[in-house]
């Protein structure tokens, strides 16, 4: 086996070495009654060339994204890679590291993610941010988490309707066992409804959590929403499933957001059927101490030389065990690396640039399906580069129909908003040109493309 | 290692020295030498209630973490401000500028179960 | 702070932020083909203050000098107790980044993703017949992630049984993440001594109806299989517990023991350890996690089923946990660790285990005469020294940062807890018999150099980017972010 360097000599050598007869003897602490008897049933070995038909067999009956005209949003998003990226975060210096608890063999991991951080902050308008979560749901989990510690006694989070459903399942999930209320904001005309909340926020109240831009691709009134859950004592988690968002829209940071998390897919990272991608977690410095995961901070060295090391660990489950501020012990480190680059790339012009192009192509296809008979927008705000809208036959015939003609149409939001049945979530990026925006139009209205 | 004569010592490494109806609480030379470089300390408010055995601070450093057990009852009548600026001041000094609260006893006969200086010595040499 | 001299090939690098230039560009967009519009601008920001501006060049530059900073595992022997550094083949990178698994839409009908849903139903299934388990979920997105779901089923469990029970047993040598993750299940923690191995009378004395579960690690952080396992489990179970295994060490077991076989109730593995996924400087990992049948109908959503037509993602599970992230687990990963197996094959598996074994054996054998061994039983993959016997005061600190100047990446130091200045070292089975020698050299070598000159240990490392940071400093004052001056 090639990865495997062992000669017949080398094992007789180091066997003698050891005292021993026969590998077999080194598992005598395996007692008979917890031995295997058989062997594995797995497949037998396959060559390099085999395995790379055999995974390409299976790799080619997917559906691939740049094969169709894709509408999908809702919380995964296809966006242009540049080809650096996979080139750099190829390097396996990068790739093959381990966790950097050496700091003087680990800098190039850890300077990236200093500066990772540095970037998350200044697009979220935040003070401090963590070296990264699993994805955009869990971060939005463990924010819920963060406002229960720092919040003493209170224990409600009120999540708004407009959160993605898979993000308020998840913190449903975390919160399981624990002392925690969840409590649903409901919306009006898309988002989260003001007069609902205020009605909903007492001194019980840790948190507010609301989508920034919500499941419907909204632009939610967080100054508004900071208002009302500041006065009532609480935290405003504000989580941003299409972060290319922030480099157009006021930062929740500067509009009163006191935890902003995310999933940061968008930058760099491809879909891959959902995973990996990466939860970015930001916070004022009031809470740095109760963070979860993973920071980075900045020092010197013996000769009083800048250098960077993993910092604040005692809140660590590694140290604080069960009273740490969370169970994680990693970070999406290939992931930061992919967003980093992304983010270094576009840059301060590219990215706003960017981010118009996203809005102006959602807002043409908006206004294209908004004149089709039947169709309507149902809700007046601002969006980003996702919008609902409702049609005149059932979305799952449509999006049958649709797919026949080479287009996934977005994704049907009746299944977890009973008052929108008929509704469909369509998204668009800088990688629909005009051209599919005007197919999708066409066969919307029951055309051929 | 230092253990001045006049201070009482409890078995999680506090110092109490007491001065009429006033206890101020730190934490000992073999404590702040164990944790090593102290980063951080967390100190309760001033008029906080504290119970004899309850903790009511925090002192980490960078590999470790402990919590602070009030070795009296009573209110916490001035906290050690300076030292959420500069924690080290616990490495430096740990008896002197390095206190961490003063309390005013509750119940000032109530101060047995304390270690004074030898016995003290004794249970860090046994430890 | 402008940049310093560069020492030979060891190159200096600012920050990104320090060497932006105002109007320098890194990318390229198309013309619009739409009429461009913009939001109303009461709700626009401004700019993204001190956002980086940079060309291709400087970020490609900028990246690759990092990286010569950092030490892999193809820079080098990577012997982390604990933490499988084993080789991560080029195959599998390259089956993670076919366009066909790249390039998917989670949201896409499971009919149209027909190959990637198989691949995760038969990574279940092979996952099942390495650990013995009937069941598995790919979700969790690390192991911890995978520990919390098992402490989630296990509470679920008990919940439908009518049971409220508070307690998790968990031994001293225990990973900091079994207890995190046990109290975010809603437990509290009862810790139980081990002395090297967990005996039946230790856990009986702890063990009573109030007690959920025992949360234990095979072999154990000692690299010792936990010879009674299996009457644990039975008193376990008889007083009414579930066992979870927490599978970090399962390197040591393919082919020779399996979990779910000797009492295991729920096991998750990680697949960035004993199926070689690379560790990405951090992540992402993967924690699917194993359990009994009587666990599967609390499996986390959705779950990877198949039946006449074709592969599916089942969400009609009453007694699920719930979802634990967006979709569907870490699929690049997953992808990774099934193109591992089928390049191991069955038997392959077993030969991994069995040299990983006689490597850390053969590390044992070697450094014992020196090194002091606390634990004298019979090993698995990994060995444990302490720094009792260094002389003039060396420390385990000292010996692993003068490693790095003999260009090696240090061992695990420190843990398990158990162990005075433990030195956890865990080869794998992917280094030959010469590369390890040069490391016993090595680490003999420090030794000698700890008695006759050890100011080499206690400045080490010389060689490295940087020499040993200040940690307190970064603690005292946390300066998290770059700032502008």
């Amino acid at each position: 086996m090639r990865y495997l360097p062992h000669t017949d000599v080398d094992v007789q050598q180091m066997l003698e070495q050891i005292g021993v007869s026969s590998i077999e003897e080194l598992f005598s602490g395996v007692p008979e009654n917890c031995r295997l008897k058989k062997p594995l049933a797995i497949s037998d070995a396959k060559s390099e060339s085999e395995l790379l038909l055999f995974l390409k067999g299976l790799a080619e009956k997917n559906s691939k994204t740049s094969d169709w005209d894709s509408f999908l949003g809702g919380g995964a998003y296809n966006h242009f890679i540049p080809t650096v990226i996979d080139q750099l975060v190829s390097r396996s210096e990068f790739y093959t590291a381990y966790t950097p608890y050496q700091p003087e063999i680990s800098q190039g991991t850890l300077q990236a993610i200093f500066e990772y951080q540095t970037m998350i902050c200044q697009l979220t308008g935040m003070d401090v941010a963590n070296a990264s979560m699993y994805d955009g749901a869990s971060a939005c989990a463990e924010a819920a988490l963060l406002a229960i510690r720092a919040g003493k006694k209170r224990h409600k989070v009120l999540l708004s309707q407009g959160l993605p459903p898979q993000y308020r399942e998840t913190v449903a999930t975390y919160c399981r066992y624990l002392d925690v209320d969840l409590i649903d904001v409901p919306l009006q005309d898309g988002v989260t409804s003001q007069q609902e909340l205020s009605a909903l926020l007492d001194e019980q109240a840790a948190a507010v959590i609301v989508g920034y831009p919500n499941y419907f691709g909204q632009i939610e009134d967080l100054a508004a929403i900071a208002e009302l859950t500041h006065t009532a004592g609480a935290r405003l988690v504000t989580a941003v499933s299409e972060p290319l968002s922030l480099a157009l829209f006021k930062a929740p940071g500067a509009l009163g957001a006191d935890v902003v998390v995310g999933e940061g897919q968008s930058f760099g990272i491809p879909l891959s059927y959902g995973g990996p991608g990466i939860g970015f977690f930001a916070v004022r410095k009031k809470d740095m101490r109760v963070l979860p995961g993973r920071l980075v901070g900045e020092t010197v060295d013996q000769d009083g030389k800048r250098g960077f090391v993993l910092t604040l660990a005692t809140r660590e489950q590694h140290i604080r065990r069960e009273k740490a501020t969370s169970n994680i012990c990693s970070n999406q480190g290939m992931c930061v690396l992919m967003v980093s680059i992304y983010l270094a790339l576009y840059g301060k012009q590219g990215l706003r640039k960017l981010a118009e192009l996203n809005y102006a192509k959602a807002t043409y296809a908006k206004n294209q399906i908004s004149q089709l008979k039947g169709f309507a927008i149902p809700f007046a705000g601002t969006s980003f580069n996702e919008f609902v809208v409702t049609c005149p036959e059932p979305v799952a015939r449509l999006k049958k129909r649709l797919e026949q003609q080479g287009i996934l149409a977005g994704i049907s939001v009746g299944r977890d908003y009973s008052d929108l049945k008929n509704g469909l979530l369509i998204c668009v990026t800088e990688q629909n040109s005009r051209e599919q925006i005007d197919r999708l139009v066409l066969a919307l209205a029951g055309g051929e493309a | 290692m230092d253990f001045p004569e006049e201070l009482k010592y409890t078995e999680e490494h506090e110092w109490i020295l007491v001065e009429d109806d006033i206890a101020t609480v730190g934490i000992t030379d073999f404590a702040q030498d164990q944790l090593g470089d102290v980063v951080f300390v967390e100190l309760p408010e001033v008029g906080d209630n504290v119970e004899a055995g309850e903790t009511f601070g925090v002192v980490e450093s960078v590999k470790a973490v402990s919590d602070v057990y009030a070795p009296v009852s009573g209110e916490v009548i001035e906290i050690n401000e300076d030292l959420l600026d500069e924690p080290e001041t616990i490495n430096n000094s740990p008896y002197d500028a390095g206190w961490m609260v003063k309390i005013k006893l509750s119940a000032p006969e109530l101060l047995e179960g304390l270690m004074d200086v030898s016995s003290y010595q004794e249970f860090v040499e046994k430890d | 702070m402008m940049s310093t001299e560069g020492r030979g090939l060891v190159l200096e690098e600012n920050l990104l932020f320090e060497q932006s230039q105002p109007g320098r560009v890194g990318y390229s967009l198309a013309a619009p083909d739409v009429p461009m519009t913009v939001p109303d601008a009461a709700l626009t920001r401004t700019e993204i203050q001190g956002f980086p501006e940079l060309s291709e060049v400087d970020v490609v530059r900028h990246y690759t000098r990092l990286s010569t900073w950092n030490y892999g595992v193809d820079s080098g022997f990577y012997p982390l107790g604990s933490c499988t550094m084993k080789y991560n083949p080029k195959v599998n990178e390259a089956a993670a980044r076919l366009p066909g698994f790249t390039d998917i839409h989670p949201q896409t009908p499971e009919a149209l993703n027909q190959g990637a849903l198989e691949l995760m139903y038969n990574l279940q299934r092979d996952l099942g017949e390495i650990s013995g388990f009937p069941a598995m979920t790919l979700q969790p997105a690390a192991g911890a992630q995978g520990e919390f779901t098992g402490m989630l089923m296990i509470h679920a469990w008990h919940e439908a049984n009518g049971q409220k029970r508070r307690k998790v047993i968990i031994p001293d040598t225990a990973h900091g993440t079994n207890p995190a993750s046990s109290a975010l299940a809603g437990y509290e923690v009862v810790t139980v001594a081990s002395n090297g191995i967990l005996t039946k009378e230790a856990v009986a004395a702890v063990m009573d109806d109030d007690v959920a579960a025992l949360m234990v690690t095979n072999p154990n952080t000692l690299g010792l299989f936990e010879a009674d396992i299996r009457g644990i489990c039975d008193l376990v179970h008889e007083r009414g517990g579930l066992v979870y295994s927490d599978g970090a060490n399962l390197n040591a077991l393919m082919g020779i023991s399996r979990p779910g076989d000797i009492g295991i109730d729920v096991m998750h593995f990680n697949l960035h350890k004993t199926f070689s996924t690379p560790h990405g400087g951090g992540g992402p990992g993967s924690g699917p996690v194993g359990v009994v049948e009587k666990l599967k109908p609390f499996l986390p959503l959705p779950v990877v089923t198949k039946d006449a037509d074709g592969y599916k993602l089942d969400y009609d599970r009453p007694q699920s946990i719930g979802r634990l992230k967006s979709f569907y687990g870490h699929f690049g990963v997953l992808v990774r660790a099934y193109s591992y197996i089928l390049s191991m094959g069955g038997e392959g598996l077993k030969r991994a285990t069995e040299l990983a074994v006689l490597n850390a054996n053969y590390i044992r054998a070697r450094l014992e005469p020196v090194y002091t061994l606390p634990n004298k039983q019979r090993s698995l993959h990994e060995v444990v020294f302490s720094e009792d016997g260094l002389q003039n005061e060396c420390h385990t600190l000292d010996v692993a940062k003068r490693l790095i100047d003999y260009g090696y990446h240090p061992p695990t130091i420190y843990f398990p807890l158990v162990v005075h200045g433990a030195l956890m070292i865990e080869p794998t089975e992917t280094e030959s018999k010469q590369t390890i020698d040069e490391f016993c050299d090595a680490l003999l070598a420090i030794a000698e150099e700890a008695k006759d000159n050890p100011e080499l240990l206690k400045q080490a490392p010389v060689r490295a980017k940087v020499k040993r940071l200040h940690e307190a400093m970064a603690a005292r004052k946390p300066k998290l972010r770059w700032e502008s001056e």
